[in-house]
């Protein structure tokens, strides 16, 4: 195959970006997205020109570091696809094919293709997480979790904290990703003690770095790992809950 | 001599008497230590977490630009543990001998039945945390079996077991940056140890942003920075994985172990072409229901819908009845070797054999397997493009573990004082060759269970000392030095990228020091290694500077150490004169090909001192066995 490549380049923070055109000639179809962008950068260095910078580790859809927009969709044509496993046998020969970086004013661009998505830490950090200091744990058995909660939970678990939800928002809004760690812990029963707490705390940290939700739902199909937007609705009546529950005696 | 400083007594009491008899920090003296932890995987999250509950006061470091990308995250399959829920006959000692017979006899009993012991808390630990883990319709922990053991004691999460474990210690610990006791540093990658009077003072760092070069005092370094397969290049391990942190230790007199035991794992994806960047893992749960098989003809490339039973070689099942499928990892993989070189690989390129869901498919139904291995045919379909509920999958191994890595005392110490590591990094527990869904295990019982009892003997001691401030002359040389490196990649100036010189590395690797070795291939690879090294001081070429994000720069400095690992992987391979585990050595094998021990003269961990460059120096810690008796492994 033979392509035309037109990349974000950036050379830092603070720099102005600008598209670059690459000609990539000599593509194989079962090369993955990725791959090709690795021939891509040798060519260059070999010309003399500095590789195209962009983030990924795993390649197997695991480690949420990859994502580019490509074409205008968070990690490409294919659905439940992360970028690193988006294969060229998704494209045509002769194709134009336009890489940008995520665009959301939460994720600011450190270079080229990278960005930084630290704001989703400041989430968890606030309460994404059960309170079980390590060596208090019962005897795992003595808490039996239904399997269909289970289920859920893990359903919500997947998710990979890659930021295409956010990328894929015209608001740039971070309730999928939120949503999803707040379900996972608030549907276990491990995770009841600090459920209104959690929820509001997480909420609210996510209201201080992104942008807010108006119901488009584009964020559920850019997800790759198909995260429902039912996480949404169960922690938006959580975080109403919350403010009566977190209230002093409001559980009671 | 090496002290591994394993406790007296009857080997079930050993960590109980251990941990009564070593030095404690009370509670409010500990906040008056600082722990530096670098790398932030299953072993250095659960350590972090666990250490900044106990009041230290930790500073942990990683180079990815959140603590949740580890390549913990990738793992599959799950994590032991000696619950006994199946009531199949499983103990804690039963664990402790299936890993030590597992590991072909080459690892320490006392640790191996620490770590059997504490697997039974692991797993209490992960569900408080809300670790999704399988469960039964009951309400209860679902079990699956895993090669190399007669009994059903993993625990998984559909197909994502080390995400999940790997999110629950990332967000324990970021629980802990909440409260202040933990301050991360992401992107910001340790570049050296920092040596002080024999003792480990600090760190090294380079912002990756930035390309600051900064100094970062403690009382004590942690190491959890993983293992070193990408030194084969094509590997399953994640792209960033690397040896750096470890080897810069090794150079500042820690001692290396064992770097010649790598494993090779029997159910990855085959390489599709010359492009290929990393080889995709097919967890190995799928020898669970999954039938491995070959023609009984070479040259034999009928489709495998075409090609009948009579015709079909299932050649675990046939050469090993009592494991069949389930055989441990070296032991499939090489007869996968063996097979294809026989040219009856299967594929395009005839370099794989078939695992074949006909048969779970028909007994269980297509829900069941969906369930089980749903995410994992998904994935093996999005990278082949077949389907594999229809057409047996192709597999073949690959690279996938190291067992070896800095030397480690009982306490977890290596032999630089106050330096430790952790998890994949050290060398611990998995002699020459490491059982599936043991390496979770391992990673967080030395982070949620060791090392914060083991610590406080070292600790206990300097109490009231001081930090050595950053401006000191230990850490004003160190930055020099790594200054100094980082520009020297810069300035080569020559002609090849850093990925060529990789590529080139790992091709020596696996033909020479992977699935088979010899002496004379060998002695070949460590002067190819010699050559390839001599190439890259001369003709490397990395464009830009070290003061942005420069992601050729930072591999420069990972493959420049990865050299220097391979020809010590190859001395070490070269010493061992004996076949084990992951390690065959062609000249050492039984008349129907199984690899040959040799007890009488190899029972021992080969510990390398780096000797400031000149011709590593081994030494050797003896092994001995009270409770298991080494036999010749079989799996028949
Ligand atoms: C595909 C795959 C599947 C697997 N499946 C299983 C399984 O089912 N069961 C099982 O038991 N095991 C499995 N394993 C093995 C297991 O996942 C690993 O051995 C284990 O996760 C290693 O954990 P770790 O904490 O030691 O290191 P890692 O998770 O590799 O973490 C290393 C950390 O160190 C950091 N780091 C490294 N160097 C530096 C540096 N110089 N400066 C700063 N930070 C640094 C990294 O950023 C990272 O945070 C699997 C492995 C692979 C590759
Ligand atoms: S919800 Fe989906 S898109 Fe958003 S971060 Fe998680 S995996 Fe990525
Ligand atoms: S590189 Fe890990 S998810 Fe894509």
């Amino acid at each position: 195959m033979h392509l035309t490549l037109r990349v974000w380049r950036q050379d830092g923070p603070e720099a102005e970006g600008r598209f670059e055109t690459y000609e990539a000639a000599g593509i194989h179809q079962d090369m993955s997205f990725l791959e090709m962008l690795d021939l891509v950068n040798e060519r260059l260095l070999t010309a003399g020109r500095e590789p195209i910078a962009f983030d990924h580790d795993c390649r197997e859809g695991i480690c949420g570091s990859c994502g580019l927009m490509i074409d205008g969709r968070a990690h490409g044509p294919q659905g439940s696809t992360a970028t690193c496993q988006l294969h060229m046998r998704e494209f045509s020969d002769g194709d134009t094919i336009v890489i940008e970086p995520w665009r959301a004013t939460s994720f600011p661009i450190v270079r080229d293709l990278v960005v930084d998505r630290e704001a989703f830490d400041r989430i968890i950090e606030a309460g994404g997480y059960i309170g079980a200091p390590t060596g208090s744990a019962p005897e795992a058995n003595l808490t039996p979790v239904p399997k269909e909660t289970s289920d859920a939970a893990m359903d919500a678990a997947a998710c990979i904290g890659c930021g295409a939800c956010v990328a894929a928002c015209p608001n740039g809004a971070g309730q999928l990703f939120t949503a999803a760690k707040v379900a996972h812990l608030n549907l276990l029963p491990q995770g009841q003690p600090e459920r209104w707490m959690r929820v509001e705390r997480m909420v609210e940290t996510m209201e201080e770095y992104f942008g807010s939700c108006s119901n488009h739902g584009e964020c559920e199909p850019a997800c790759p790992k198909g995260i429902s937007l039912d996480n949404i609705a169960m922690m938006n009546r959580d975080y109403l809950l919350s403010k009566i529950r977190n209230r002093k005696l409001g559980g009671y | 001599m090496l002290d591994a400083r394993i406790p007296s007594g009857a080997i079930n009491e050993h960590w109980d008497n251990h941990r009564d008899s070593i030095s404690l920090v009370s509670p409010a003296n500990k906040r008056r230590f600082t722990i530096i932890v670098v790398g932030t995987g299953l072993a250095g999250a659960s350590a972090a977490a666990t250490l900044a509950e106990l009041g230290y006061r930790v500073k942990a470091y990683t180079f990815h630009d959140s603590a949740r990308r580890a390549h913990s995250i990738a793992a599959q399959g799950g994590i032991n543990a000696a619950k006994n829920y199946p009531n199949d006959g499983d103990s804690i000692h039963r664990l402790f001998y299936d890993t030590v017979k597992g590991g072909d006899y080459r690892s320490r009993e006392s640790n191996v039945y620490r770590l059997a012991q504490l697997s039974v808390e692991i797993i209490d630990q992960c569900t408080a945390q809300g670790v999704p883990f399988a469960r039964e319709y009951g309400g209860l922990l679902a079990n699956r079996s895993f090669g190399g053991a007669q009994v059903s004691r993993t625990f998984y999460a559909r197909g994502q077991t080390g995400q999940q474990l790997l999110l629950g210690a990332y967000q324990a610990m970021m629980r802990q940056v909440d409260r202040g006791t933990v301050e991360l540093h992401t992107q910001t990658e340790m570049l050296d140890v920092v040596v002080k009077d024999g003792r480990a003072v600090g760190i090294v760092t380079r912002d990756l942003v930035s390309g600051e070069i900064a100094s970062h005092p403690g009382h004590a370094v942690l190491l959890a920075t993983g293992g070193y397969s990408n030194v084969f290049y094509l590997s399953t391990n994640a792209m960033k994985s690397n040896v750096t942190a470890a080897w810069r230790a090794h150079r500042k007199g820690a001692l290396f172990a064992n770097p010649c035991y790598t494993q090779i794992h029997p159910t990855c994806i085959p390489a599709s072409d010359e492009f290929q960047s990393k080889l995709t893992l097919m967890s190995e749960s799928l020898r669970n229901d999954g039938r491995i098989w070959v023609p009984v003809r070479a040259g034999d490339t009928r489709p495998p819908d075409d090609i009948g039973e009579p015709d079909r070689d299932y050649y675990l099942e046939r050469r090993y009845p009592a494991f069949g499928n389930l055989v441990p990892r070296d032991v499939a993989s090489r007869a996968a070797k063996v097979e294809v070189d026989r040219g009856k690989g299967v594929g395009p390129l005839a370099n794989g054999v078939y695992l074949d869901f006909d048969e779970a498919l028909r007994r269980l139904g297509p829900g069941t397997v969906r369930e089980r291995y749903g995410n994992l045919l998904d994935m093996y379909q999005r990278i082949t493009g077949e389907n594999p509920y229809e057409t047996p999958m192709r597999i073949y191994p690959a690279m996938h573990y190291t067992m070896g890595g800095l030397w480690v005392d009982y306490n977890l110490m290596t032999t630089i004082p106050g330096l430790y590591a952790l998890g994949e990094a050290n060398f611990s527990d998995h002699g020459a060759n490491r059982l599936g869904a043991s390496a979770l295990m391992q990673g967080l019982a030395d982070g949620y269970f060791v090392i914060p009892y083991t610590l406080g003997d070292y600790l206990a001691p300097h109490l009231g000392e001081g930090l050595v401030p950053g401006d000191d002359p230990s850490f004003v040389e160190t930055e020099r030095r790594v200054t100094a490196r980082t520009e020297g990649y810069l300035s080569i100036g020559g002609s090849r990228s850093v990925d060529w010189f990789h590529r080139e590395l790992g091709k020596v690797l696996w033909e020479y020091c992977g699935m088979e070795r010899s002496a004379d291939g060998l002695r070949r690879a460590i002067s190819d290694i010699d050559s390839l090294k001599e190439d890259f001081d001369r003709d490397l070429r990395v464009l830009g500077t070290s003061s942005t994000l420069n992601q050729s720069l930072e591999k420069a400095g990972r493959v420049d150490d990865f050299l220097q690992l391979a020809r010590l992987m190859c001395v070490d391979a070269l010493h061992r004169e004996e076949s084990c585990g992951g390690h065959f050595r062609v000249e050492h094998q039984t008349d129907d090909g199984e690899a040959r021990r040799d007890d009488a003269n190899f029972s021992y961990v080969a510990a390398w001192d780096w000797n400031d460059g000149h011709e590593p120096v081994l030494h050797r810690e003896p092994l001995t066995f009270d409770h298991v008796k080494p036999a010749q492994r079989s799996y028949r």
